[in-house]
Formats: structure tokens, sequence, C-alpha cells
């Protein structure tokens, strides 16, 4: 069992059951809708998870994550506890109210079959049944084709438990080992959104073996957004796409 | 990194001047080189590139500063496409660096940056909506509006995880050349923002030059 998050009003109100639990292997993927006002918590089981992860409106697909948004609105190159992600039509599809870990990358993509191949070796479905040698660009088209989308649709994509900084002339690293065992990230839906997550390497990887480690997710009831919460403060462009995401739901 | 061109605007097969708010939407063949001339400085030139062939092979952001290993574009930088090759090459620079993390302004960043009754103001996304809707021949919609490449503007990432918009590294008659390595798609929208420094508050024209 997980232990209780520490209280406050960014937490789920009801963090001691979820209303689901489930395990994604290594090297997979898996997409459903989550509904505005529920928590998907996500969690690196083992330690060194990858977890791709695109976000798009259920009701019109052309809003989605909009990586470019989501960094300039918050003057920020690394995500954590108090962002938001924001849509391309300035509005927040999920708030990021808890995260153990402090630095997810969302800016280095994912990796594709040629990466996989060169870095690791191909390993077809044939040889290796399941324990087959997926990569994130197939995964993420696999995924949206079940909602009618496409290469057309594919944007930057978040690479949760994956830190990738800079140095002062711009030069970009994958930091080993940022992530932990247990390290959990929760976002609470501001809006429905269709949820697309693969576990696949991050294509900075060095490691020297193809990583294969699980995401554990849990739902819940989210508690009340109020006029205090600290992502809806976080900063005035977060208000602004929170006044924009209830004007959205405003007939609702 | 600075680095002139050799190619003199007198021998260029092909030139246009590109005011502020205007998409400029041109076919470039592979081994051709394009050059985006900032005419009066401080301007941002806001630019998305496809496979003329097949528009949906499109600019990747995030494979481009990926395999580069730098996220800022300059002379040596080959631009990626989402189908992993090589689109075009910078082959000069006489700015220095340009930034591709930033995206584009549109009426709805506008609303978060800003306010939110600016949402009626010009933004590039505005441009290129127009641009590829009065072009219906090349198939494409909002869907293919993807992360652009903002040439001219300057957005410095800290080591520690910050991002922040400066006032323009360019200047008149600053320029960035790119030879092409497949035939694209070049669609510009220069950019109309009034709220921030990228144009350095006055939006003004660029020159786009071709050479065979």
């Amino acid at each position: 069992m997980l232990d209780t998050p520490t209280t406050g009003t960014t937490t789920p109100a009801n963090t001691r059951s979820p209303l689901y639990d489930d395990l994604i292997p290594g090297g997979s993927h898996w997409s459903f809708i989550m509904r505005r006002g529920h928590v998907l918590r996500l969690i690196d089981e083992s330690g060194g998870a990858n977890v791709g992860m695109l976000m798009y409106n259920p009701e019109n697909p052309l809003e989605r994550y909009n990586m470019p948004d989501t960094l300039k609105n918050q003057h920020t190159f690394k995500l954590t506890q108090g962002h938001v992600l924001l849509s391309d039509m300035g509005r927040v599809f999920a708030s990021i109210i808890r995260d153990d870990m402090g630095w997810h990358d969302t800016v280095s993509g994912t990796c594709n079959a040629e990466l996989v191949e060169q870095r690791w070796g191909k390993k077809t479905y044939q040889e290796a049944h399941n324990q087959c040698h997926r990569n994130g660009f197939t995964s993420f088209l696999n995924e949206i084709a079940k909602y009618g989308l496409g290469k057309k649709d594919l944007t930057a994509n978040l690479n949760w438990f994956s830190k990738v900084k800079t140095d002062n002339d711009g030069n970009l690293s994958l930091v080993s080992d940022a992530s932990h065992a247990g390290a959990t990230v929760d976002l609470r839906f501001e809006m429905d959104t269709i949820v697309v997550l693969h576990t696949c390497p991050h294509p900075m990887s060095t490691a020297a073996e193809y990583p294969s480690n699980p995401v554990r997710y849990q739902l819940f009831k989210a508690g009340p957004v109020t006029d205090a919460d600290p992502c809806k403060l976080s900063s005035p462009e977060a208000t602004r796409a929170f006044a924009n995401t209830a004007l959205y739901h405003l007939f609702q | 990194m600075i680095k002139q061109s050799a190619l003199q605007p007198e021998n260029a097969a092909f030139r246009e001047t590109v005011p502020a708010g205007e998409y400029f939407l041109k076919v470039v063949k592979a081994g051709e080189t394009v050059r985006i001339l900032d005419l009066e400085g401080n301007q941002a030139a806001d630019t998305l590139f496809y496979n003329a062939h097949n528009p949906t092979e499109r600019y990747s952001v995030v494979d481009t500063i990926r395999e580069q290993g730098n996220v800022y574009l300059t002379a040596g930088s080959r631009l990626m496409s989402s189908e992993n090759n090589i689109m075009l090459e910078i082959t000069a620079d006489t700015c220095g660096r340009h930034d591709t993390l930033g995206g584009a302004c549109a009426a709805e960043s506008n609303t978060t940056r800003y306010a939110l009754d600016k949402k009626c103001m010009h933004g590039c996304r505005d441009s290129w909506l127009v641009a590829v809707t009065e072009h219906e021949e090349l198939g494409m919609t909002k869907r293919d509006i993807t992360h652009n490449i903002n040439f001219f503007m300057n957005v410095p990432v800290t080591a520690d995880g910050g991002l922040t918009f400066e006032d323009g590294i360019s200047d008149a008659g600053k320029y960035v050349e790119l030879k092409a390595a497949m035939d694209v798609l070049v669609m510009i929208s220069n950019c109309p923002q009034l709220n921030n420094p990228c144009n350095g508050w006055n939006p003004t024209p660029i020159e786009v030059l071709v050479w065979n």
C-alpha cells in the first residue's frame, strides 16, 4: 500500500483507496480518458521509469498538449509541482499537484524504431513476444489511432521521471538516476482529456540494456479547486488559463 | 556560431519582402539555399518546414534539439523531420542563435501570456491558419500546425531549468541561411506580436531570398 500523501489543498480528497489501480509493464503503451475533477497518479514502480505522455481534448482532438505554450507561459524549462499543462487553446488539461522528483522533461521527444535498434538492438515480437523492443513513436501512433488520430496529431510529449537539463551554452544532458522507486506525480485533470502513455525508454538513455521499467497508475476523485489553489495561483498566466478553462465549462 | 555567406543577393533566383503579420509560403527544392533576412532588426520569423511531397512529414523540434544535443539553432544545425530525416542544414548565420522552444503566438496564448482581452490581436497561428485554408491544394489544416522555429528570437534556457524571453540579439541586415536536403515547403509567419520584446515592440518586414 502507498503511504498517505501529505495533507494540503492540492492532494486528492480520497487518497487511501484509489478508484482504480493498474500497472503498465515496461516497454508498453496504453491510453484512456481522464474526466475533469479526477487525479491520475503515476508511480515509478521500480525506479528508472520513463513515461511518455500526450494529451488531447476528446470533444475536439485538434486541441492538444502544447509544450511551447506550457513552458513559455510559466517561464520554465522543467516541469514539477505547481505547474500546469496547457493545451494549444490556452486552457489547462492538468495541474501537477504533487511531485516527489522535482524535474520532468518535455523537450526531448521520444525514441523511434531506428534509435532503439541502434542503441539496444532489434528484438521482434516473433523472437521475444511481449518482451520485444517497442519504441515510443510507434507506441504513440498505436494508441492515438484508437481515437481516429494519426501522425499529424503527434506533438512534443512529456517524459515523466526523466530529467533533462542544459548547461549555460544550451547543451542537453539526461541526468542518470534522477528518479527512484516509489517516485510519485499527481496530475489533477481540469478538463476531460485523452491520456496517451508509453513506458518505452527515454530517447537519451545510455543504459546498456533496453530499459524496461513499469509504471503504476492510480485514479482518484480530486478535491475541490479553490481560489487559493496553489496551481491556479502559481503564475498570472496559470490564473488566466484557469479562467479560459472555466469559460469552456460555462454551460456544464 | 557566426558564419557569413558567400552568396550575393543580386544573384538570387527569388526575392520577396514579407511584411509583419503576413505569411510566406514557397517550395524550396533539394540543393537550393533559402535566406531569411531581418531587414530592420529585432524581428521574429516564425517558421515551419514540411516535406513538399508529403506534409505529414514535417520539422520536429524535439528530434532536432535532441539529435544535435543543444537547444539553440545556429550554423551547422541540421533540422530533423518527424520521420527522422534531415530536412535542411543551417549553412550561414550572422545572428548566432535562434530559438525553437518558444513556439508561436496565437490568439489563445495571447490571453494567457498577456491578458484575456488580447484575444483578438493578430498572431502567428492565425497567419498559418489562413495560409493553409487559402491553399487547399496543400491538403493541410490546423492538424499540421506544429512546433516551429523562431528565427532571430532569443529565448535563453538556464542551467537551473528556467526559460526567459530576452531582447532580440538580431539587428538590421542579419540573416540565417539554410540549404535544403529535400524538397521542402517553407511556411513563415512574419510575427505580428506587439506585447513582448521579440520584435522590439515594433514588427517590421523580412526578406526571403532563394538561390538555385
